[in-house]
C-alpha cells in the first residue's frame, strides 16, 4: 500500500511540475531570452481558462474549446504586446514590473467586466472524468494523465521548435544579440512578438488544464506566478532545459513534502508539534530550495551556455 | 486670505453636511466588492438591497443611505474603508465583515468612535470572548460553532474514522478543532493545506492520503473559490462511494450553481452543518427566500441570509427609539432583545452579543425544478451558545 502510494503522490508531484513548466516556459522566453519581465504573465493564464469555460460552456465540447481557446490566447498575447509591451523593451526591469502590474490590474478587472466575480467551472465529458487503475491499487483521475501528455507532447514540440528550426535558431539568435541580427535583415520585432504570443498560448494552455479541476477565476494567475518565477530562477534564467527540470523538482518535492512531511515529523517529534509544524515547512520547501540553489549557484542550476 | 475664505467655506459646507446627516440613518456596509471572492460581496449587497426594500428604506421614520464599501479581501484595505466610514462619512452604524482577520483588524475604528458594529458573517473567537464590546453585535455564529454541529452530525450518522482538511489559518484551525471538540470517533489524519496568497487549489496528493487512510469520511472546510475546486478533485478522484463527504462554510448557494454547471453529482447526497437553510420554515425566511430568487434568480447564500439580517437588526435599533439617533442605550437595549424577524427564526443574544440559536445538519438536493440546494435534516445543536461567551465580561 506504501509504494502505491508513493507511486500516485509521484505522479501527482509530476502533473504539478508539468504545469508549472507550460507557465516557466513562456516566462523563459519573455524573461530569459527576450529579457522582458513579464509579472502578467499570469493574467494570460487566466485569460486562457476563461476563454475556454466560456467556449466550453458555449460550444459542449472541451476538446473544441481548448483547440479555439489555444490561438485566441495567442492572439491577446500578440495584441498585447503590440500594443503595450513592445514601447517597454528599452526601459529597465523596474519599468517592466510597474507596467505589468498595472496589466494585472486591467487584466483582472477586464475579467471581472466580462466573466463577472463568481469563477467559471468547466465541466468535462465522462469519459475525462473518470480513473484508470495503472497497475493494482494504483488508481488515477483520467483527466490528470491527460494533463501529464499534453504537457510533456507541449515540452517536446517547444524544444524542437527552438532547436531545430529557422524560427528557434532566429529565436535564440536574436535573444543573444538583438541589434546584430536586425543589422542582418531579420524583423527582430515582429519575431518578438511572435514570441511573446507563444509564451501566452503555453500559459494560456496551463490555465486551460487547470480550469477543470480548480476553475477559471479572477486572480488565479496571480496565486501561481510567484512559483513560476521561483522555478526559472532555480532552473537558471533563459534556459528551457533549466525551466523543465526544475518545475518537475518543484513539483516533485512540494507534492511530496505535502504527503509525507507530517509522517517524517511525528517520527522526530510530538504529533501535535509535527501537525503544526509540517504544513508550515511543506509550504516553505520550495523557497527553501531556491535559497539554497542561489547561495551554492546563483545562475541556476542549467543555465544557458551563451550567456 | 483666500486660503482663510476656503477653509470658512468648507467648515460651513461641512457643517451643513453634519445637520443634514441627522435626518437620514446613515449604514456602512464593509464587504469584498473586488478579487475573487467579490461574488459574496455581491450577495451580501443583493441581500441588504432587498432588505432595505423591504422596508420601504426607512427606519424610525427617517430615510436610509447605505454606503457599500470594499475591504479588497484585505485587511489593511478593510481597515481604510471602515477609517473612512465612520470619520468621513459620519455612519451611524458599519455592518458586513465577511472576515475574521478583516473584522479584527477593523473592529477599533468603529467602536472607539463610539458606533454599533454588526458583523454579517466573520465570528473570530476573540470578538466573542476578551474583545467582546458592548456596540458589537452579530448577526451570524461564532467560528466554532458550526463545526461543533459538524462533529455531532458525524457521530449521530455511526462515522468512526475521519480524514480531515482546511486551509492552514485562523479559522481553518477553528473549524478543524471545532470538530475535534465534539467528534468522539477516531481522526486518521489531518492536512493543512496552504493559503492566502498563493493558496493551494491542487488538491490530488492530499485525496491520495485521505483514501489510503482507510477512513470511513472526510471532513473539510474551504470557503470560496478552493472549496468548488476540491469538490471537483474529490469526484475526478472517484471517492464519492467510499470516501463519503462532510463539510462547513464550503458548498453554498454561490458554488452549487457552478458545481451543477460542472456536472458534480458527488456533491449530491453529502451533509453539512448552518445555523439556517434557505428551506428553514419561518414566514420571514419564506419572503427573504421567495423575494431573493425572484429579483436576482438564485437561491441566497448564508451570507446574503446574515446581510438580510443585520440590516433588519439596525431597523428594531432605530424604531425602538424612534428615530432618536443620539440615544445608543436605547438601541443597544433594543437590539441585545433580538426583536425582529430574523431569517432563522425566534433566537435571544448571549452576553458576548453572540447568537444563541439552533445549528441544523443539511443536505444537498436537487429542488423540484433541478437546481441544487440544501435541505434540513435536523436540529443538531439546540439554543446553542458560543464557548468563549464566558471570557466576555459583558
Amino acid at each position: 500500500m506504501e509504494s502505491s502510494l508513493l507511486l500516485i503522490q509521484l505522479l501527482n508531484g509530476l502533473q504539478l511540475g508539468i504545469l508549472l513548466f507550460l507557465l516557466s516556459a513562456g516566462l523563459t522566453l519573455t524573461f530569459g531570452i527576450m529579457d522582458f519581465v513579464n509579472l502578467a504573465h499570469g493574467s494570460l493564464y487566466m485569460l486562457g481558462a476563461f476563454l475556454c469555460a466560456s467556449l466550453t460552456l458555449y460550444s459542449g465540447s472541451f476538446v473544441l474549446a481548448v483547440l479555439l481557446a489555444l490561438p485566441l490566447t495567442a492572439l491577446a498575447g500578440f495584441a498585447l504586446e503590440k500594443i503595450v509591451v513592445r514601447h517597454l523593451y528599452e526601459r529597465n526591469h523596474l519599468d517592466h514590473v510597474l507596467a505589468t502590474f498595472g496589466l494585472i490590474l486591467c487584466l483582472d478587472t477586464l475579467a471581472h467586466l466580462i466573466w463577472g466575480p463568481a469563477g467559471i467551472a468547466i465541466p468535462l465529458p465522462d469519459t475525462l472524468n473518470g480513473q484508470v487503475e495503472l497497475l493494482t491499487g494504483v488508481v488515477v483521475p483520467t483527466f490528470r494523465l491527460l494533463i501529464i501528455g499534453t504537457g510533456l507532447l507541449a515540452a517536446l514540440g517547444l524544444y524542437l521548435l527552438v532547436n531545430h528550426t529557422r524560427i528557434g535558431m532566429l529565436i535564440r539568435a536574436g535573444a543573444s544579440n538583438r541589434t546584430m541580427v536586425g543589422a542582418l535583415g531579420v524583423d527582430i520585432s515582429t519575431l518578438f512578438s511572435g514570441v511573446f504570443a507563444l509564451g501566452a498560448a503555453l500559459a494560456g494552455l496551463a490555465g486551460m488544464l487547470v480550469a477543470p479541476i480548480a476553475e477559471a477565476s479572477i486572480g488565479m494567475g496571480n496565486d501561481i506566478i510567484i512559483t513560476t518565477f521561483v522555478v526559472i530562477i532555480i532552473g537558471g534564467i533563459g534556459s528551457m532545459k533549466g525551466a523543465f527540470l526544475a518545475a518537475l523538482l518543484i513539483g516533485l518535492i512540494d507534492t511530496l513534502g505535502r504527503s509525507f512531511l507530517d509522517d517524517l515529523f511525528k517520527l522526530l517529534m510530538s504529533t501535535e508539534a509535527a501537525e503544526t509544524a509540517a504544513p508550515a515547512v511543506s509550504a516553505m520547501l520550495v523557497y527553501l530550495l531556491m535559497a539554497a540553489v542561489l547561495a551554492v549557484r546563483p545562475q541556476g542550476l542549467f543555465p544557458p551556455l551563451s550567456r | 486670505m483666500n486660503k482663510v475664505l476656503l477653509a470658512a467655506a468648507v467648515g460651513a459646507l461641512a457643517g451643513s453636511c453634519a445637520a443634514f446627516a441627522a435626518d437620514e440613518v446613515k449604514i456602512g456596509f464593509v464587504t469584498t466588492l473586488t478579487t475573487g471572492a467579490a461574488s459574496i460581496g455581491k450577495d451580501q449587497e443583493n441581500a441588504v438591497m432587498l432588505a432595505l426594500e423591504h422596508i420601504d428604506n426607512t427606519m424610525g421614520g427617517k430615510p436610509v443611505k447605505l454606503i457599500m464599501a470594499d475591504d479588497g479581501f484585505k485587511p489593511e484595505t478593510g481597515k481604510q474603508a471602515t477609517d473612512k466610514l465612520v470619520k468621513q462619512d459620519n455612519v451611524d452604524f458599519v455592518a458586513g465583515y465577511i472576515w475574521s482577520h478583516v473584522l479584527l483588524a477593523s473592529r477599533k475604528s468603529v467602536l472607539d468612535a463610539g458606533k454599533f458594529l454588526i458583523s454579517a458573517n466573520a465570528g473570530p473567537s476573540p470578538v466573542a470572548g476578551k474583545l467582546c464590546h458592548e456596540n458589537f453585535f452579530s448577526t451570524s455564529w461564532q467560528n466554532d460553532q458550526t463545526p461543533m454541529a459538524m462533529g455531532e452530525t458525524l457521530n449521530q450518522q455511526g462515522v468512526k474514522s475521519l480524514y480531515m482538511m482546511a486551509p492552514n489559518y485562523a479559522a481553518g484551525k477553528d473549524m478543524v478543532a471545532g470538530v475535534e471538540r465534539t467528534f468522539k470517533g477516531e481522526i486518521l489524519g489531518k492536512d493543512l493545506t496552504k493559503w492566502g496568497k498563493d493558496a493551494q487549489l491542487d488538491f490530488s496528493a492530499e485525496l491520495a492520503k485521505a483514501k489510503a487512510s482507510g477512513a470511513e469520511g472526510i471532513f473539510v472546510f474551504y470557503p470560496g473559490k478552493a472549496g468548488g475546486a476540491f469538490i471537483k478533485q474529490y469526484e475526478q478522484a472517484g471517492l464519492r462511494d467510499t470516501l463519503p463527504l462532510y463539510t462547513v462554510f464550503t458548498i453554498d448557494a454561490l458554488s452549487l450553481p457552478k458545481l451543477q454547471e460542472g456536472g458534480m453529482k458527488g456533491v449530491l447526497g453529502s451533509k453539512m452543518t448552518q445555523f439556517w437553510s434557505p428551506d428553514l420554515d419561518v414566514p420571514s425566511n419564506k419572503k427573504f427566500v421567495a423575494d431573493f430568487r425572484a429579483k436576482y434568480g438564485t437561491y441566497p447564500s448564508f451570507y446574503a441570509a446574515q446581510a438580510y439580517d443585520s440590516i433588519q437588526l439596525i431597523k428594531s435599533a432605530v424604531d425602538a427609539v424612534d428615530g432618536d439617533l443620539s440615544n445608543m442605550d436605547g438601541m443597544r437595549d433594543a437590539m441585545e432583545k433580538a426583536d425582529f424577524p430574523s431569517i432563522r427564526g425566534e433566537f435571544s443574544y448571549g452576553n458576548n452579543h453572540m447568537p444563541i440559536q439552533d445549528f441544523y445538519s443539511r443536505t444537498v438536493v436537487a429542488d423540484a425544478d433541478g437546481n441544487w440546494t440544501t435541505t434540513i435534516d435536523k436540529v443538531v445543536l439546540e439554543d446553542h451558545q458560543d464557548v468563549y461567551a464566558s471570557e466576555c465580561k459583558l
